[in-house]
């Protein structure tokens, strides 16, 4: 049986991996290649490589830090936040990155979906979709562009369907109103967007302990579940996590 | 040296990189001819079946040589759905024919079509070198839409849908339908088998 995914978040500027994190347990603190070692080694089944960097010597910069992840773990790999082009596109698999994820770029252009898929396969494209209740029944979702900030005047579910039809592999689906208040994730917004695509959808936003995870792998239909703060503060180990799910019933990989 | 067959189907910088992390030296032959000193052939891809159209009679000519004195084939996902008679997803284009058999898409039959993810391995063959101290039930990492039938060379099959063959070896013929270069320690033990297959 498919197995649930568990895929971990690195948030990197600079070359260093942020978002007010504790790594007491690594020597070299903050440092995306050790991080992800750990992950690997404690059974996580992808990562996400979020590149918040603003400038251009520091993008360059994040090729390095793709490169150093990627030599020495053979799971998959996903790398986002930039990417507008085909060539970033092509810079981040030349890197290693088994998949870009594409945002902003996406929305203003829908082609550079295709165009990317073509090229690399849909396999390669994750389709990256930020979306706020229009509703508080949580029936509406409208997208949002530009890390949240602006509106993209487009319904998230209709978006989802489209992303599909353009050649996207994956959803990975953002609930605004739930990211970083460890609330839970949106189970409503992830469970429409599920329904309406064939491809996977990994929801994001609002992870806080174990019991939000069954929830979004039971009443959302998720296929996958991202997290980054809880990991890396330790609160949860990728294992007792998993081991929890595979309690609930929930397939998972324990490596 | 291992031969790694880019007929651009794919990116294969993953498969490189396991395999050097694995000690073997690759080459990327440019022309079939540079197969002639290969110790075993890999034959990558992902994508759509017409991809394989770009794998020519004197490619085709250049691997059956070697599969004939005896060096191991690998096919990887859509490399692995080549060595059959063919695929469903382009019916005009005949396979390598090394395996009976034709591929077909998988079955939405309340599961998602593609199957992306890890899913695990039904080992039915002992005599499988390939998945040498490979534990059944072991798990590995899908992305396709289309599926090689079970026939007497599954060595391990996978349910998504439906049961479908996910490790084939048939002497030195061998393929995998799963990524082992993204599939963590497991992959990497199926890789090594391979090259201990090369010798």
């Amino acid at each position: 049986m498919l197995s649930k995914r568990i895929i971990a978040c690195l948030d990197v500027r600079d070359g260093q991996v942020v978002k007010g994190v504790n790594f007491e347990e690594l020597r070299s603190a903050g440092d995306p290649a050790a991080l992800a070692r750990r992950y690997n080694v404690e059974g996580i089944d992808e990562l996400v490589i979020l590149d918040i960097t603003a400038t251009l010597e520091a993008r360059r910069a994040l090729a390095d830090t793709i490169a150093r992840v990627a030599r020495e773990l053979f799971i998959p790999l996903a790398v986002g936040g930039g990417i507008r082009t085909e060539a970033d596109a092509a810079a981040a698999v030349d890197a290693g990155a088994d998949k870009v994820s594409l945002n902003t770029a996406a929305l203003a252009d829908p082609s550079l979906i295709t165009r990317i898929a073509e090229r690399y396969g849909s396999q390669a494209v994750i389709v990256a979709i930020d979306a706020k209740r229009e509703t508080a029944a949580g029936d509406r979702f409208a997208v949002y562009a530009r890390s949240g900030q602006t509106s993209a005047g487009r319904d998230a579910v209709e978006w989802a369907r489209e992303a599909e039809l353009r050649g996207a592999g994956e959803i990975l689906l953002t609930s605004i109103d739930r990211d970083g208040t460890k609330a839970g994730f949106d189970c409503a917004l992830t469970a429409a967007v599920s329904d309406a695509v064939s491809i996977p959808v990994i929801a994001s936003g609002g992870a806080g302990g174990l019991e939000d995870f069954v929830e979004v792998f039971t009443a959302g239909r998720a296929d996958a579940a991202l997290a980054a703060s809880i990991f890396h503060y330790a609160e949860t180990s990728v294992r007792a996590l998993k081991e929890h799910l595979r309690a609930n019933h929930i397939p998972v990989r324990l490596a | 040296m291992i031969a790694l067959i880019d007929y651009k189907a794919g990116n294969l910088t993953s498969v490189r990189k396991a395999l050097a992390a694995l000690g073997a030296e690759v080459i990327v032959p440019g022309v079939p001819g540079e197969l002639a000193d290969a110790a075993g052939v890999i034959v990558p891809g992902v994508g759509h079946f017409g991809a394989t159209r770009a794998l020519d009679t004197p490619w085709i000519d250049g691997i059956l040589a070697r599969v004939g004195e005896g060096r191991p084939l690998l096919g990887i996902c859509l490399g692995m759905q080549w060595l059959f008679e063919g695929s469903e997803e382009a019916p005009e284009l005949p396979g390598l024919g090394l395996l009976a058999g034709r591929c077909y898409k998988l079955q939405a039959d309340g599961v998602k079509v593609p199957h992306v993810g890890w899913n695990s391995l039904a080992i039915g063959r002992a005599d499988a070198s390939l998945l040498d101290c490979v534990a059944d039930g072991s798990q590995v990492y899908f992305t396709h839409s289309y599926v090689a039938p079970v026939t007497g060379d599954a060595a391990a099959v996978t349910e998504h849908g439906g049961r479908f063959a996910a490790v084939v070896q048939r002497g030195y013929v061998g393929g995998v339908q799963f990524h082992p270069e993204k599939s963590g320690d497991v992959g990497l033990r199926i890789l090594r088998n391979f090259l201990e297959l090369a010798g």
